[in-house]
């Protein structure tokens, strides 16, 4: 079953296309990584599919199961399942992750006709995921990401996936100023999301992070198209020969 | 091609009002005008002594020879004070018990979700597990009701109306009133002193901490009027108390004035909390309407070890001129001012504290958060004195500002006088905007944008709202909320 339908998309940012068509299908369970040097489009494609305001989406479209994305708003995309780690994740002083957390779990489970979640069951598996994820658990009273370390604010990110459980998640760049074990902590949290009734897409520059969640494809994106696509052995190739001999 | 839809944190503000509907009751009022005729006729109806009369007298004369203060940050056309109203009451005998209040002021205090039977209050208590709070109730110029008054008597504690207090208290209020905030201190201050109709009187006797929340709530009903309530809390030694006030007022299109005086006096050892939430009709989103809002509030800490701490959540009225004060007299006294100004709109708000250091060892701490939406104008204006007399004296001061949207505007104005070697003052200041990653971030984790602003401004005013009563923190937050609702642009 197709998860995440992109077909030709084009966007552009203030008159400029940066995407300049692209198709992409991610299949229940599947792991798509993009990688692409800097500047390529990567976060423009995700933060647009997400939602966010500034981009303008010239031509194609782009689904979530039955559900056109591009018709929604942004707390509409994420209530059909889709969600975004931010490259660069913001703070919101004062308030505090499990606030936080728990606002955007019972939005999620409102949109679906359900009741506001327990606040003993959500503290609860809130505690484990973040002892999961290596993180304090003093963090949880914090404002989200409040004088958060770089890499802690890439470990909340993970949280906040493994906690609202979406349909298809899309990571940019979590694996990003990572210390090696941090690293690993990310990649079982990644692990533990994927499953057969779930998509992945990863935007990545290592294929450090590739090694511990195996791929199914690997994109490589230069100047806002997918110029290659592969299975894993196309990272590894790409961390050997870099991106030029991909540009023609 | 369908352009994305840029939800700004501005678009997600309109405001809505809850409180702005009219009682319709007989009001019997004074002709508008201000005169010493007037002043007297004010005296006359509440049948106050002789000594009160001259003191308003008096009052009404040194008030003709001051102006206006013209230095806050604030823009409005002159007040007109001939074409006001100085008092309003409900027609008819006062009543002298809950049951003879008049069922249609009883619904007012209801709809407002202001308790009034302490039966049902304490029935209430069982569900909800809260404590009561005892109330007096004003409405335009006259206490209505005062709650739990024979349970607080029981406890030596005085909470009575203004009036009430004129006659069965005459000493104290004599011995007080005027001490800390002087008829002559400001223009606004000589208007009341003349013209003050009713308002609260507390007294917490020697040791005694209050067994319940004191409050008083004032609702502006008549048109053409002004309120102009006076509030005095006497805490001796070593007692405590902590006093709520709440304000509201039917929306109206032409401009209300309200100027109140409020003296608190903290004698050695005693503490006094006093937080208000203020949420008098702010106007309507052209700026037309809303309480003119000019008031006085000074709390003196005459004793050693003394402590007096201002809460302010305001997000109403059109235009507010206020600056809760502490005047450090006491050796090792403290004061504090923990503020949250919201304006919307066209809203105007010029507020802070003056901190005056006497004392030895005296600490004062000010935390002033200022939201400005829409067209707003938010000024801080705080004022440090470190007396020459005051060994030891510290201030911490911290004001921030969050804007949302480009067309508000906010300002800080922070004054320090000292003179002394020995004095610490720190200042911290910050502004900030609700930034469109931030929005995109809540909105992105599912959460409505109207819930997403409130979220984040809830946030930022969090260090304010832990300083609340439990009850008050709660209803504070929900007006931000309803303050900030409406519908997406
Ligand atoms: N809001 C914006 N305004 C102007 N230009 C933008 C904006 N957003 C993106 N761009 C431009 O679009 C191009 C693609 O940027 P994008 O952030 O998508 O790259 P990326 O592939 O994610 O890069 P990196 O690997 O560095 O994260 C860049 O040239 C960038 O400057
Ligand atoms: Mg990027």
């Amino acid at each position: 079953m197709t998860l995440l339908d992109i077909v030709d998309l084009h966007i552009s940012v203030e008159e400029r296309e940066i995407i300049k068509g692209i198709d992409l299908q991610v299949e229940a369970g599947e792991i798509h990584a993009i990688m692409g040097p800097n500047g390529s489009g990567k976060s423009t494609l995700t933060n647009a599919l997400a939602g966010q305001e500034g981009y303008q989406i010239n031509h194609g479209s782009a689904h979530l199961e039955d559900k056109d994305l591009l018709e929604l708003s942004v707390e509409e995309r994420a209530r059909a399942g889709l969600f975004l780690a931010f490259q660069y994740p913001v703070e919101l002083p004062g308030v505090s992750n499990v606030e936080f957390l728990k606002t955007a779990v019972d939005s999620l489970r409102r949109a679906n006709g359900l009741d506001d979640i327990s606040t003993v069951n959500f503290m609860k598996e809130l505690r484990q995921l973040v002892k999961k994820l290596d993180l304090d658990p003093e963090i949880l009273k914090r404002g989200v990401n409040e004088g958060f370390s770089g890499g802690e604010r890439k470990r909340n990110e993970i949280v906040q996936l493994l906690c609202l459980k979406p349909r298809v998640a899309l990571l940019d760049e979590t694996d990003s100023g990572l210390d090696i074990d941090a690293l690993q902590t990310v990649a079982r949290g990644i692990k533990e999301f994927r499953s057969p009734r779930t998509g992945i897409v990863l935007v990545t520059h290592y294929q450090r992070l590739l090694e511990f969640v195996q791929p199914d494809y690997v994109h490589v994106m230069l100047d806002g198209r997918l110029v290659r696509s592969g299975d894993a052995s196309l990272a590894l190739e790409l961390e050997a020969k870099g991106y030029a001999w991909l540009e023609n | 091609m369908k352009l994305q839809e840029p939800r700004k944190p501005e678009e997600v503000l309109a405001q809505e009002y809850t409180a702005g509907f009219v009682t319709n009751i007989e009001t019997e009022s004074l002709p508008p005008g201000l005169s010493e005729e007037v002043v007297r006729k004010i005296s006359e109806l509440k049948s106050e002594p002789e000594w009160l009369t001259e003191w308003r007298v008096d009052a009404f004369h040194k008030w003709l020879e001051m102006e206006e203060p013209k230095w806050a940050h604030l823009e409005y056309p002159a007040i007109d004070f001939q074409k006001i109203s100085y008092f309003a009451r409900p027609k008819g005998e006062p009543p002298k018990s809950l049951d003879e209040v008049d069922p249609e002021i009883l619904q007012t205090y209801e709809k407002l979700g202001i308790p009034l039977h302490e039966q049902k209050m304490l029935a209430g208590v069982v569900e909800t597990e809260t404590t009561p709070v005892a109330v007096d109730a004003v409405f335009d110029s006259v206490s209505i009701a005062t709650t739990f008054k024979n349970t607080l008597r029981e406890h030596g504690v005085i909470f009575c109306s203004f009036s009430e207090a004129v006659e069965s208290h005459p000493d104290l209020l004599r011995q007080y009133l005027g001490k800390v905030v002087p008829i002559r201190d400001n223009f606004y201050s000589a208007l009341n002193s003349a013209v003050f109709s009713d308002g609260s009187f507390v007294y917490i006797p020697k040791g005694v901490r209050c067994p319940m929340e004191l409050s008083t709530y004032f609702r502006i009903n008549a048109a053409n009027t002004g309120q102009f309530e006076r509030t005095l809390i006497i805490a001796d030694e070593g007692s405590h108390v902590s006093y709520l006030e709440g304000c509201t007022a039917p929306m109206r299109d032409e401009n209300q004035l309200h100027a109140a005086v409020v003296e608190l006096i903290a004698l050695d050892d005693a503490e006094i909390k006093y937080s208000t939430v203020q949420n008098w009709y702010p106007g309507d989103e052209h700026g037309r309407g809303g309480i003119y809002n000019f008031v006085t509030k000074r709390g003196m800490c005459r004793g050693a070890r003394s402590h007096i701490s201002w809460t302010q959540v305001e997000t109403g009225s059109a235009i507010t001129w206020k600056y809760p004060s502490v005047i450090l007299r006491g050796d090792h006294s403290v004061g504090e001012f923990y503020s949250v100004a919201l304006t919307n709109n066209h809203q105007q708000a010029d507020t802070g504290t003056k901190m005056t250091h006497i004392g030895n060892n005296t600490k004062s701490t000010i935390i002033s958060k200022g939201i400005s939406a829409g067209k707003s104008s938010n000024a801080y204006r705080g004022l440090v004195r470190m007396n020459p007399g005051a060994r030891n004296a510290r201030n911490f001061t911290q004001c921030d500002s969050l804007l949302i949207g480009s067309e508000c505007a906010a300002h800080t104005f922070p004054y320090i006088e000292s003179k002394r070697r020995d004095s610490i003052v720190e200042h911290e200041a910050t502004a900030t905007r609700v930034s469109e990653d931030q929005m995109f971030l809540c909105q992105q984790r599912g959460i409505d944008p109207e819930k997403a602003v409130s979220m984040i401004v809830n946030g930022f005013c969090k260090e304010v709202f832990r300083t609340l009563p439990m009850e008050f923190a709660m209803e504070a937050s929900k007006l931000l909320e309803v303050s900030l609702e409406g519908a997406v642009g």
